[in-house]
């Protein structure tokens, strides 16, 4: 087993409804959609029209800049809606499912006994290319590039997230099919990204692959952490990543032929009663899951974690990448000196708070500011939280007056937003981090290509 | 509370848009925000926030700076009973009285001074009041000496605001510690009430009152500088029982404020720390070569074993509350090491090599605050140059 690398900065916001591990069930949803939004850098273009049949895996729409890239409906059903916003632009693709999921026949194999551009081309064509992304810009993976490596993170630090050996167990074989699926794709190595706290599961010991064993706070549970510490990504360079779940779905491909889009979500969150897990689909519609089973009063849900996850409204639908739904309160009240009255209910990296006092109590945090956005002042406080070798301001800086010469020499290849997203948390300032860095991100993707 | 919300939701309508007093929105908003930290929601990326803000940061560096106020206070009331030779008879509480009856006036003038200058730029250009003048406002008085003129103190607020700050854009744009160029400008534009033996202990007498005979109001500094007779113990210096600006002398009324800061997080101990062993380095270095020293007077400063320069003068309080502004300090952890380092030796050189001007810490933090941004520079170049010296290993490879 490889030595265990310690990533020391960051830090785990700890949140009250951790989802206990127990399988719960609810009524299958009757609605799925697929939302443009979920993928950055795609030009989306519809395949299919309202009324359209469908069948699980089939096209619902692809990307005009790459138009091998599809993204395959997770259930068969008819096309109920095409949800459009300003300028016409795609919100949702929404489908009515059928009771019993019909599923398209891509075939079944084994993936090591395939050549490179059978693996790649089942996976297309199966519409589930976008579960890969790529580094540099977090975006769906070009399947005309060979990537330097592919990296698998196997468990997730975020706030509330699902234990992936909970996850995993019983999908064993998915997994590294999924895996060997995967190691035809790259000339360089699979890498996993294991957690170093506890003995992994046998699922993870997959022959070919090479392990890395992590412990430490959020963020180094991130493929982009794990990465940074074991090999960065260099101006050039491609690497890819892909998501526990989301190997165990393309093993599940090879194994039966079939765009089986199921996931295991974890509930969480201090709003919800019995916070647990269940078993959904990619895009499913959230109603089912929650209902009677959230606390009265007005509550944000999020798709996601409260760190990266998207808003969504309670009858919404979970996003593509997503294993998660949290709900947390709203929050929203004006504070009386909230900038000065003490509070131990509060999440705060300094202590000039009281919540020091009480380090290992569980919050029940709102969505509030706690403050205005202001320039920036405090220095020192992303990189307690920022464990790249990278100076985070000065990117952030770089982006901000759109100098891409020093975005790239500021490292901006090696991060995404789920990387920063805690130093948008710990920011007195209140500058919005993530939004910035999509920004960097996407200009240079207009600038330079993928 | 619901009072205040109800005050202020009356007159919200005549701030906005359209309303009477439109264009002293930032005003309404300043007040309002000072009484309420507005419900805003987060609407993009994570959904929840540190609970701290500009606002409570700045409250703090103000409350850890308490101790060498009130400190401050009753040091000058104790100063003064004693050039007058009636310490003896006056209570703790008539010596704080008389420091705070000539403290409270500077700390007003400062405040609604800085303040009034503060909302006439945002409500020109039109953006919310920013925080950062609630700990310069503190900061101007306490490094000032106890005689100076309230206009003084009032002319060297607005050059700081107006030229330290504004004019770069306001809070977290200065290049300058905005208090030190309220000290440096007064020093420059009023030097006989900023420097010499007579400004740092008020002297005036009251009928039938006199100085004592003989009486000296020399800094430790100025004596040292000048080969005069030092009248203050080891002791006396870190309690803070000397003269010199209003909230400098004590260091350990200081050194709670610095606990304070390091505590809560809020102040760089990289600086602090760094700023320390730099005036260390700088004054045993003196001490090294003290048998070379071309005076009398200089072989006597560089002799002073040095760690008694932590406890002199303003070093302590610059290097715990002005050193460490985040905004006009080098911004890398690395950057602050080298900077911090070099306030410290810079400090004391200054101290000791320039006897016209002693106290060499303001000196050496502006001087800092001016290369902050090139050591800034050089750190980040040399993770950009290890970026791409990896890079080239790969292409090799």
């Amino acid at each position: 087993m490889s030595e265990v690398i310690k990533i020391k900065k960051g830090v785990d916001i700890k949140l009250q409804g951790e989802a206990e591990k127990i399988f719960a069930t609810a009524d299958t949803p009757s609605t799925y959609a697929l939302k443009p939004s979920d993928f950055p850098g795609i030009r989306m273009k519809l395949k299919v029209k309202e009324g359209d049949e469908v069948l699980a895996g089939d096209p619902i729409f692809f990307d005009k800049g790459r138009p091998a890239i599809t993204f395959g409906s997770p259930v068969s059903g008819e096309i109920a809606e095409v949800v459009r916003g300003e300028k016409r632009r795609i919100l949702e693709v929404r489908v009515l499912a059928d009771k019993e999921i019909r599923y398209r026949d891509f075939g079944s194999a084994d993936p090591a006994s395939l050549k490179r551009d059978e693996v790649k081309g089942k996976i297309v064509e199966a519409g589930m290319w976008p579960l890969v992304k790529q580094r540099p810009y977090n975006i769906v993976a070009n399947p005309d590039r060979v990537p330097r490596d592919i990296w698998v993170s196997c468990f997730d630090s975020a706030p509330l997230a699902p234990d992936a050996d909970f996850v995993v167990h019983g999908q064993e074989a998915e997994f590294k099919t999924g895996i060997k699926a995967l190691m035809q794709l790259t000339d360089g190595k699979v890498h996993l990204g294991l957690d170093g706290r506890t003995n992994p599961s046998e699922a993870f010991k997959v022959e070919g692959a090479v392990m890395h064993r992590f412990t430490g706070p959020h963020p180094a549970g991130n493929p982009g952490v794990q990465m940074h510490a074991v090999a960065p990504i260099n101006k050039g360079e491609t690497v890819w990543t892909v998501g526990l779940q989301d190997v165990i779905m393309i093993g599940r491909l090879f194994m039966s032929g079939q765009f089986q889009a199921q996931r295991s979500v974890a509930l969480a969150g201090a709003q919800v009663s019995k916070p647990r897990y269940y078993k959904a689909l990619i895009g499913a519609n959230v109603k089912s899951i929650l209902e009677g089973n959230v606390a009265a009063g007005n509550n944000r849900y999020i798709s996601g974690n409260i760190l990266t996850g998207n808003q969504i409204p309670s009858e919404g639908y979970l996003s593509f990448y997503d294993n998660q739904i949290t709900v947390m309160p709203e929050g929203g009240e004006d504070q009386f000196f909230g900038w000065m009255a003490p509070n131990f209910n509060k999440f705060s990296i300094s202590r000039a708070l009281f919540n020091w006092m009480m380090p290992n109590k569980r919050l029940n945090l709102d969505a509030n500011l706690n403050g205005e956005e202001r320039a920036f002042v405090v220095t020192g406080e992303y990189e307690k939280v920022f464990p790249f070798d990278i100076y985070p301001v000065q990117l952030l800086k770089s982006i901000m007056v759109k100098d891409i010469e020093a975005m790239e020499n500021l490292g901006i290849y090696e991060v995404a937003e789920e990387d920063m997203a805690l130093c948008e948390v710990v920011c007195t300032s209140k500058i919005p981090v993530q939004e910035t860095l999509r920004e960097g991100l996407d200009l240079m993707l207009d600038e330079l290509g993928d | 509370m619901k009072l205040f919300k109800n005050i202020l939701d009356s007159v919200k309508p005549h701030f906005e848009a359209g309303g009477k007093f439109e264009k002293l929105h930032p005003v309404y908003d300043g007040f309002a925000t000072f009484l309420f930290t507005p419900g805003h929601t987060s609407h993009s990326g994570a959904h929840v926030r540190d609970a701290i803000d500009l606002k409570r940061t700045m409250i703090t560096v103000v409350m850890a700076m308490v101790p060498a106020l009130l400190f401050g206070m009753w040091n000058a009331g104790n100063l003064h009973y004693t050039a007058l030779g009636l310490a003896e008879t006056m209570t703790f509480g008539d010596k704080f009285l008389w420091g705070a009856m000539k403290i409270v006036p500077m700390l007003i003038v400062s405040y609604g001074v800085g303040l009034g200058v503060e909302f006439i730029f945002c409500i020109i250009k039109k953006h919310s009041i920013q925080e950062g003048y609630l700990v310069s406002g503190m900061l101007i008085p306490l490094i000032m000496p106890i005689d100076i003129p309230l206009w003084m103190v009032a002319v060297s607020v607005i050059f700081a605001v107006v030229i330290g700050k504004e004019v770069f854009g306001g809070t977290g744009m200065n290049i300058l510690n905005p208090a030190l160029t309220a000290r440096a400008f007064a020093f420059f534009a009023y030097p006989t009430y900023m420097s010499g033996d007579k400004v740092w202990i008020n002297t005036s007498a009251d009928a039938g009152q006199s100085v004592v005979d003989g009486f000296s109001g020399a800094t430790v500094l100025g004596s040292y500088a000048t080969g005069g007779d030092v009248q203050y113990s080891v002791w006396d210096m870190f309690m803070g029982f000397i003269p010199g600006s209003i909230g400098e002398t004590s260091t350990v009324a200081i050194l709670i404020g610095a606990a304070i800061l390091l505590y809560t997080g809020i102040a760089s101990w990289r600086i602090m720390l760094s700023g320390v062993i730099g005036a260390l380095a700088m004054g045993y270095l003196f001490n090294a070569f003290a048998p070379h020293a071309i005076s009398p007077e200089q072989q006597s400063f560089m002799s002073l074993p040095g760690w008694q320069h932590l406890i002199m003068g303003g070093f302590a309080f610059g290097i715990v509350f002005m050193a460490t502004d985040p905004v006009s300090a080098a911004q890398t952890n690395r950057g602050k090491w080298i900077y911090g380092f070099l306030v410290g030796f810079f400090a004391i050189m200054i101290r000791v090599f320039n006897p016209a001007y002693p106290e060499g810490i303001m000196m050496a933090i502006l001087f800092m605050n001016v290369m902050a941004p090139l050591i800034d520079h050089y750190v980040i170049q040399a993770n950009i140059n290890k970026r791409k010296k990896r890079l080239a290993t790969v292409k090799a490879a």
